[in-house]
């Protein structure tokens, strides 16, 4: 039987660890290549990069980080974050990755999803998507890091790009993330239940249950999280171990 | 015996982690002269002792680019069909053994063991097979010694169903049972990637790197 997967995110920044809380506030964790690492020995099903400052002269500090880490740690890594074009996606998947995130250039140049998930296979294609509800209940897709609004519905947003040829999806739900309350099950649900590719989730994760809700309530493949595990608040054992005892499908 | 491990480079999926994870595996052995080296020109498999041909992607694109190697396909056919050299295909990589693939369009394939590549069908899971997952019905074989139970990682959306029964070491269920590592006498391929799946598939690559 297929199992769920627990994904550690590694916000990187200059080639450190951070995260950000509400996507500001950012906080040193560390060293990612001895992250990586110590998230790998502890049980983690894949890894996820986030250069969260991805510009020009930072995109050679992100390769440097996944060849070192790719030399050490053989589970897939996945790399977002100022991802702009199929050179970049090459550059990347050379280095030693497996899977890349798009999110903003998605967003304005879909034929970004199209060309890569083509050339390099949808496996290798992982569609970030940044929530927010609005008022009027509805949800929208926000771009560049969630400082941008669009006028996109994410329901919209996550069918097109599933016949665009994306391979997951990765919800973030911007009014959870860093608040440690728990994922959007209902936006996870919505999507899950309209979209036939994987789901990750990613926004909220504070307390073990939160894993079981966005998996059993959410319909997610996957749960991604990040402050949680840097400041070793709950540990990956203890997730895995905890949704085993919830009959849910884990490699332990 | 000193090892050379060739990878066979044609263009495509993620090589880098196939050079590291071979690496890996032959740092169990005590042997200071092994070489791991990656290659598009045919010359430098004639004195390979293992070959690997990673893969990843859509399988015309991976066959395309595997002919696109000046006299590499006859040079393979020359390494494993008549000198018996172990060959380990990954992933797409493995389904080249295939006669055809059925992945948008029909493709023909190296046809080194029997067989077709078709989708996999399911009613109540999402496609791609994307993450750990276990053998089943496995049989005897030194390539699987201490891996039995282990997880290993998948992604892929099509399989390699074998003509025969024989051919099959392993299957693994995604609601279809489908064959996870087909093998035909020194030819070896997984639908998972062993390059990706932790310790079991360094001990699993170990484990071929110790067939003659």
């Amino acid at each position: 039987m297929l199992k769920k997967r627990l994904i550690p995110c590694l916000d990187v920044k200059n080639g450190r660890v951070v995260k950000g809380i509400n996507f500001v506030n950012l906080t040193d964790a560390g060293n990612p290549v001895e992250q990586a690492k110590i998230y790998n020995d502890a049980g983690a099903d894949e890894i996820c990069f986030l250069d969260i400052a991805a510009s020009v002269e930072n995109k050679e500090t992100i390769i440097d980080v996944i060849k070192k880490t790719a030399a050490e740690i053989f589970i897939p890594l996945t790399v977002g974050g100022g991802i702009k074009s199929t050179d970049d996606i090459r550059k990347i998947l050379l280095a030693g990755a497996d899977k890349v995130s798009i999110n903003t250039s998605g967003i304005y140049n879909p034929d970004l999803i199209k060309e890569s998930s083509k050339k390099f296979g949808n496996q290798c294609i992982v569609v970030a998507i940044d929530v927010k509800k609005q008022e009027d209940g509805s949800w929208k897709v926000y771009s560049h890091g969630g400082t941008k609004k669009t006028n996109i519905d994410v329901l919209d947003w996550a069918t097109k790009v599933e016949s665009y040829g994306a391979g997951e999806l990765l919800i973030t739900s911007m009014d959870r993330d860093g608040t440690k309350i728990g994922f959007d099950n209902s936006l996870l649900k919505t999507i899950s239940s309209k979209v036939n590719i994987p789901i990750i989730a990613s926004g909220g994760a504070g307390k073990l249950e939160h894993f079981r809700d966005a998996i059993i309530k959410g319909g997610c493949s996957a749960v991604l999280a990040a402050s949680v595990f840097h400041f070793g608040e709950l540990k990956i054992s203890d997730i895995k171990e905890y949704l085993v005892e919830n009959n849910i499908p884990m490699r332990i | 015996m000193k090892k050379k491990v060739v990878i066979v480079d044609y263009g495509l999926g993620n090589i880098q982690s196939a050079i590291n994870s071979v690496k890996k595996a032959l740092s169990s052995e005590n042997s200071n002269n092994n070489i791991v080296e990656k290659t598009s020109d045919y010359k430098f498999i004639k004195d390979a002792s293992h070959i690997i041909l990673p893969g990843q992607g859509a399988f015309e694109s991976c066959i395309k680019g595997l002919q696109k190697l000046d006299g590499m396909i006859d040079e393979l056919q020359n390494q494993v069909l008549i000198k018996k050299k172990p060959i380990f295909g990954i992933c797409v990589g493995m389904q080249l053994f295939a006669t055809k693939s059925f992945e948008n369009g029909e493709h023909n394939g190296l046809n080194w063991i029997k067989g077709n590549i078709i989708k996999i069908q399911s009613k109540k899971n999402v496609l791609p097979h994307m993450g750990w997952n276990k053998l089943n019905n496995i049989k005897q074989h030194a390539i699987l010694s201490g891996v039995e139970n282990e997880h290993f990682y998948f992604v892929h959306s099509y399989y390699f169903m074998t003509q025969k029964e024989e051919n099959i070491l392993a299957y693994t269920d995604y609601d279809t049972n489908f064959p996870s590592i087909v093998n035909e006498k020194n030819i070896f391929g997984t639908q998972f990637h062993p390059e990706k799946s932790s310790k079991a598939g360094i001990k699993l690559l170990s484990n071929f790197l110790l067939l003659n």
